[in-house]
């Protein structure tokens, strides 16, 4: 397998935990919404509302900021990084 | 002040920020001082107005990359900020705590829907298409496919989506024009057409970038500030975010001890249309989960196939600095869209609640009649109170508010000085302005450069190129305005439409651009115009008494359209020929960051 393959083979993995992250935190905790509403979260709002809020909107913002990390390390690794005068 | 433009921003939007606190201060002393509220509301908008179109003039520029791409150098930061400002429209500023006042949870979808979709241009397209290195969205869908009609039915989806988005935004500028200057709204819609105009046309994407990252320190400070400031005033705690838990199971407590009357039909119809009373739980889950997650995943799928979204990550110096700057982008969109359900909160608490000197609910109505902010935002249609059941006292059902009240009102509401609301006023100007420039960018750019430059006249000089973009502009704009001055649709409604259109025509022949080699240009035609026009078969179907399926309503029709469109691209694809060595060999390229753009710096 060339290096290039080898990167891309990388990158797709790291995109499907990306994803399945993603999915966790827009879809799959909504799906038990009701449920989740009755239990008191952080800072004291329910559960669910909290999600909604405040929640899974900074949870994308992380998630956003450590696949870019990750995504530069695995370029790196495989020589492809950009030099800064490109 | 040393050295170029670029590595002086830190310096030149500090000044700038402090400037217009200064501003802030110097009118609230004026107002202390005895100046009228319509001054006030009259110098803040033509004053933050003023400044955009100074930024757009000094911006100017001849040169086709400076002008399509802001010559790819605007660093990762204010990248974000500016598409923070591209992204949080007239919708997001005005209505959106509006929508979760009187929709709680149901509407909730939209804040989840509308930030997740970010994960999916971080990791599925932004850094790819800067990679490929084009000017706009069909310009990559017309090379990584080939030929001009891929090319010309990506153009075709961008403006029926884009076009649908600007005209609300347009009316929004005209609603928040009209009511800071005090002039009809007919005529309000070309003023803020202009305003916008002045922004983009002389310096299209650079004069567009650097009025955003103003625009978004406007908007950003004038939804906080308030929001801070109204929840200290109430005893909340001066960290809203941390501290509101207290007041969100109040208005459950009162929800409880009010109850959700239903009212006579024949009751309803004396309400003012547009106004609506409160009939769902604040912060219950009131919508089943299917309802909440296919709004949010329209919504996701949507944001990244919006085109004045995707061309912003054009515009970073590299492929590492267009991820970082996605991560920017949400982060300040978070600061907003986090604070929404706070004001929500807040608004509803100081009106229900009977404690608080504030509240309405439970006194009579010939007092509440007399209270000016009453008086005001009732002449203005954006209040209304009647006694229903004729006990002379106001119950939760007989009070009835606009969407836009919310975030309009709720200063005043809450005792705020005037200056508040000039600065709520330039904030929501600011947010549609920057919106409405991005869109009235897209559509022209796709115009003039996909469809003029690359189909019509491809050797055209770079002067002549520019001029026919810039004619563009103006029309399209003119055209939008004249739509909006019809008033056909309301705000918000109009931008989540846009979302579907974009996600049915364009998401799946972006994503399979970059993610599938075998994608290939009868798939990505079919892909487009059959998504599309399924997409547009089930909204007009819904709207014309249709029942629909699936629990797809009019306003998550993008789900039926993209399926249709994945499907259609996957069979056509599989049954043609797979598409040729070069073409193999560039989507190879697009997925390496490091190395030159697939399409040359200028082109």
């Amino acid at each position: 397998m060339s290096n290039q393959q080898k990167h891309w083979e990388k990158t797709r993995s790291l995109l499907f935990i990306t994803l399945a992250i993603w999915f966790v935190f827009s879809i799959g905790i909504f799906l038990f919404g009701a449920e989740m509403n009755e239990v008191t979260g952080p800072f004291g709002y329910p559960w669910t509302y909290w999600f909604t809020c405040q929640g899974s909107l900074g949870a994308f913002v992380i998630l956003i900021f450590w696949f870019a990390n990750r995504q530069e390390k695995i370029d790196e690794e495989f020589g492809f990084s950009e030099r800064e005068d490109e | 002040m040393k050295g170029n433009f670029i590595d002086n921003l830190p310096k030149v939007y500090g000044i700038y920020t402090g400037g217009f606190i200064g501003f802030i201060i110097i009118m609230a002393i004026a107002e202390q001082m005895g100046m009228t509220a319509k001054a006030i509301g009259i110098a803040f908008v033509a004053f933050t107005v003023f400044i955009y179109a100074l930024i757009g003039w000094l911006s100017r520029t001849a040169q086709a990359d400076a002008y399509y791409v802001a010559g790819r150098q605007v660093p990762t930061v204010f990248n974000g900020m500016a598409t923070a400002a591209d992204w949080m429209s007239g919708a997001s500023f005005v209505a959106m705590a509006g929508g979760i006042y009187f929709k709680g949870y149901g509407y909730m979808a939209l804040l989840v829907g509308w930030t997740g979709g970010y994960v999916l241009v971080a990791s599925l397209l932004a850094p790819y298409l800067r990679k490929f290195g084009c000017y706009t969205v069909p310009d990559f869908i017309g090379t990584r496919y080939g030929g001009n009609l891929a090319r010309f039915s990506a153009v075709v989806v961008l403006t029926v989506a884009s076009f649908t988005y600007v005209t609300a935004q347009i009316n929004a500028t005209g609603t928040i024009a009209s009511v800071a200057l005090d002039i009809p709204f007919q005529y309000a819609v070309y003023i803020g057409l202009i305003s916008i105009l002045l922004c983009s046309m002389l310096g299209g994407m650079r004069g567009v970038t650097w009025t955003q990252v103003a625009q978004y320190i406007v908007l950003i400070i004038a939804y906080l500030l308030p929001v801070f400031w109204i929840s200290n005033k109430m005893g909340a705690g001066f960290f809203p975010h941390f501290m509101l838990a207290d007041e969100v199971a109040r208005i459950g407590e009162l929800e409880q001890q009010f109850g959700f009357v239903k009212n006579a039909a024949a009751d309803l119809k004396t309400v003012p249309k547009g106004l609506a009373g409160i009939t769902k739980a604040h912060s219950a889950v009131n919508a089943t989960p299917w309802a909440f997650i296919s709004l949010a995943l329209a919504m996701m799928m949507g944001t990244a196939s919006l085109p004045h979204v995707m061309m912003r990550y054009f515009t970073t110096p590299s492929v590492k600095a267009a991820r970082k700057s996605v991560g920017w982008s949400l982060f300040f969109i978070f600061l907003l869209y986090s604070s929404a359900p706070m004001l929500a909160t807040l608004s509803k608490l100081s009106l229900i609640d009977p404690n608080l000197p504030t509240g309405i609910i439970g006194k009579s109505i010939a007092e509440v009649q007399a209270i000016d902010w009453y008086q005001n935002w009732n002449q203005a249609n954006l209040m209304f109170v009647s006694d229903f059941n004729g006990n002379g006292t106001l119950e939760l059902n007989e009070f009835f508010m606009g969407g836009k009240a919310v975030v309009l009102a709720t200063p005043e509401i809450a005792g705020l000085p005037y200056v508040i609301s000039g600065l709520v006023a330039a904030g929501g100007m600011a947010a549609a302005m920057s919106t409405a420039d991005g869109l009235i960018l897209a559509i022209a750019n796709a115009i003039s450069h996909d469809v003029y430059y690359k189909i019509i006249d491809p050797k055209a000089e770079t002067a002549k190129r520019l001029l026919v973009a810039r004619v563009l502009l103006v029309v399209i704009g003119f055209a939008g305005a004249t739509i909006a001055a019809m008033e056909i649709q309301g705000i918000l409604g109009s931008v989540i439409w846009a979302f579907d259109f974009a996600m049915s025509g364009l998401f799946f022949p972006l994503v399979l651009g970059v993610w599938w080699k075998r994608a290939n240009r009868q798939g990505a035609i079919a892909g487009m115009l059959g998504g599309l026009a399924a997409g547009t078969w089930y909204l007009v179907w819904v709207r014309t008494g249709g029942s629909g399926f699936l629990g797809i309503t009019q306003l998550t029709f993008g789900i039926f359209g993209s399926a249709v469109s994945f499907v259609l691209m996957v069979v056509v694809s599989l049954m043609t020929a797979e598409p040729d060595k070069a073409t193999q060999k560039m989507v190879d390229d697009v997925r390496v960051p490091s190395g030159k753009t697939i399409l040359g710096k200028s082109h």
